[in-house]
This record gives structure tokens, C-alpha cells and sequence, in this order.
């Protein structure tokens, strides 16, 4: 069995856990067997970055980007190597974010939404079966 | 006396009492790691005592304040130097912690303490908190992390599901390559 997702200077984590969850950072260093110290710039205007604390590695989700930076890099250095690797366009397309988004959006959702939904989802199996029905049964 | 929670760092300023305004009196100074200025206080007191000829009710406390961190993003490793009682007597030990700041490590000890060696926090006497330069590092899980490229996976990743149900026929996912 061979991993792939290593925890490395410069590998990408989201954050699972805490004041800054959903949001992306980078290992800048490792602190010990259980914490890493972790930063990330900003992603969309107006949501503010990660600031340079330590985190537990239960708390993040290791993803398949890294980005190249030395150890314990300062804070102008990362994110330039953050924006040449582009991780934040990445991210945003990224299947894993776009179900975070969708699963908070639902979270959202007052009665009425969930109505409509539900009126949605009706149509929509209507409209399949209406497909199925005449299809010759195996 | 419970040592709840991050401990802090205080330095703690007492001194006798004088009888009058001509007699000059020694100032005693101690840096204590306490969970807040009242314990810290405390502390000192019971130090002090030990040391000096001195007490709380003809001494006074001039000064309590916190020590922080100069460099709290910086990793830093920590050579701890203590005492503590056991059950058949009293030892010196030295341990070390890679952390952050010195009051994280020290709270790191004694609660290591109590898991290795049962050690109550009142039986512990931390005598020296020291930045130990990585090539002077001596304990192994602390030279381990002496590596600029350190690059290790995450195996058997035992993620805290709140709400995993009590009885399931599936069997949790660890592996996160």
C-alpha cells in the first residue's frame, strides 16, 4: 500500500475543525508527532486567511496539492509560491469544495427551500421514470 | 491545588516586609508556571518559604505579572529540568518538548507526569525551563523531528466521527492515502 497524501513543507490541508474550518492552509512546519504549524492566505475577498498557528493533524484533511516552500517560510514567500502554484483557482474547482459548498448551501435551507426541493426532485424522478417506463425490461 | 487547562508563565516579585522605613530589604524574584496569578502567588509563597525566611503573612508580593512568548510561531525545543516525588522518594529528571512556547511545554510535563509517573501537579517542582538548540537535543522523539524536509503520511487515520451510529456493519474508513 503506498501513499500518496504526505504530511511535507508545503503540502495543502483543509481544515477540519475550529474557528477556521472549510478553509485551506499550507504545513510551513512540522511541531511534533501530533500538531504542524499551518498558514493560509485568503482566498476569496472578503473571507479571511488562515493566520500562522499550530494545528493538530486530526483537524486537517491532507489534499493532493503542495505547494514549494522551505520551512517555516515567511508569510509573503507563501503566498507567492501559493499563487505561482495557483492552489486557490485548484481548490475552487476541485470536486471535494464543491460538495462543501453544496452540503452548507443545504444547511441553509429554510422550509420553503426545502419544499421547493423536494417539488424539484419530484419532477425530476417523474421525468426519469416517464423515460424508463417505455424501455424494454431486461 | 489543580493545574487545569494551559498553564502561563508569571514572574513573581516579594519581598519581606520591612519594620521600618530605613531597614533595606532583599527582593526576591521567581519565574512560576501556574494556571493563573492567584496560584502563581501562591506558588511563590510556598517557594519562597523554603528558601528564605520569609512567609506570606510578613511578607508582601510586589509584583505578579505574565511572561508571554517572544516568538510564539517559532518551533522551539524545550529542555525541562524537574523534581518531582514519587511514591518511594524524590527524582530529578530531565525531559524535553518541541512546542511552541515555554508555558506549552511545561504544560506538556506535568501532564506527561501524571500519565508516566502519576505524579500530582503539587509533587512537581519545575527547576529549570531552557530553548535547547536542536544539535543539543538528547531525548529521540525530539530528534526525530530535527529534519527540514520531513515528510512522513498520516497511516491508520482514526477520524472522530460524532455521529457514527452505535452498531453498524461497516467497518470505519482509515485509510486516507
Amino acid at each position: 500500500m503506498v501513499f500518496e497524501l504526505y504530511v511535507e513543507i508545503g503540502r495543502v490541508a483543509l481544515i477540519k475543525c475550529g474557528p477556521n474550518k472549510g478553509k485551506i492552509c499550507a504545513i510551513i512546519d512540522v511541531i511534533d508527532q501530533n500538531r504542524a504549524l499551518v498558514e493560509g492566505p485568503s482566498i476569496k475577498d472578503g473571507v479571511i486567511g488562515v493566520p500562522r498557528q499550530s494545528m493538530r493533524f486530526k483537524h486537517l484533511q491532507l489534499l493532493p496539492y503542495t505547494i514549494k516552500i522551505c520551512h517555516t517560510t515567511r508569510t509573503k514567500k507563501l503566498t507567492a509560491a501559493w499563487e505561482k502554484s495557483e492552489i486557490s483557482k485548484k481548490w475552487m474547482e476541485s470536486a471535494i469544495s464543491k460538495k462543501l459548498i453544496a452540503s452548507e448551501r443545504r444547511k441553509g435551507l429554510n422550509d420553503f427551500d426545502r419544499f421547493k426541493l423536494m417539488k424539484a426532485k419530484q419532477k425530476r424522478q417523474r421525468m426519469i421514470r416517464m423515460c424508463m417506463g417505455p424501455m424494454p425490461k431486461k | 491545588m489543580k493545574f487545569r487547562g494551559n498553564l502561563r508563565q508569571y514572574e513573581v516579585i516579594g519581598r519581606k516586609v520591612p519594620k521600618d522605613k530605613s531597614e533595606v530589604v532583599p527582593l526576591y524574584k521567581m519565574k512560576i508556571f501556574a494556571p493563573d496569578d492567584i496560584v502563581a502567588k501562591s506558588r511563590f509563597w510556598y517557594f519562597i518559604k523554603k528558601m528564605k525566611k520569609v512567609k506570606r503573612s510578613n511578607g508582601e508580593i510586589i509584583n505578579v505579572r505574565e511572561l508571554y512568548e517572544k516568538r510564539p510561531l517559532k518551533i522551539k525545543n524545550f529542555g525541562v529540568w524537574l523534581r518531582y516525588d514519587s511514591r518511594s522518594g524524590t527524582h530529578n529528571m530531565y525531559k524535553e518538548y518541541r512546542d511552541l512556547t515555554t508555558s506549552g511545554a511545561v504544560t506538556s510535563c506535568y501532564r506527561e507526569m501524571g500519565a508516566r509517573h502519576r505524579a500530582r501537579a503539587h509533587n512537581i517542582t519545575i527547576l529549570r525551563v531552557a530553548e535547547v538548540k536542536p544539535a543539543d537535543c538528547r531525548r529521540p522523539h525530539v530528534l526525530q523531528f530535527r529534519d527540514s524536509h520531513i515528510r512522513f503520511p498520516l497511516p491508520h487515520r482514526v477520524v472522530g466521527n460524532w455521529n457514527r451510529p452505535r452498531f453498524t456493519t461497516k467497518r470505519p474508513r482509515t485509510l486516507y492515502k
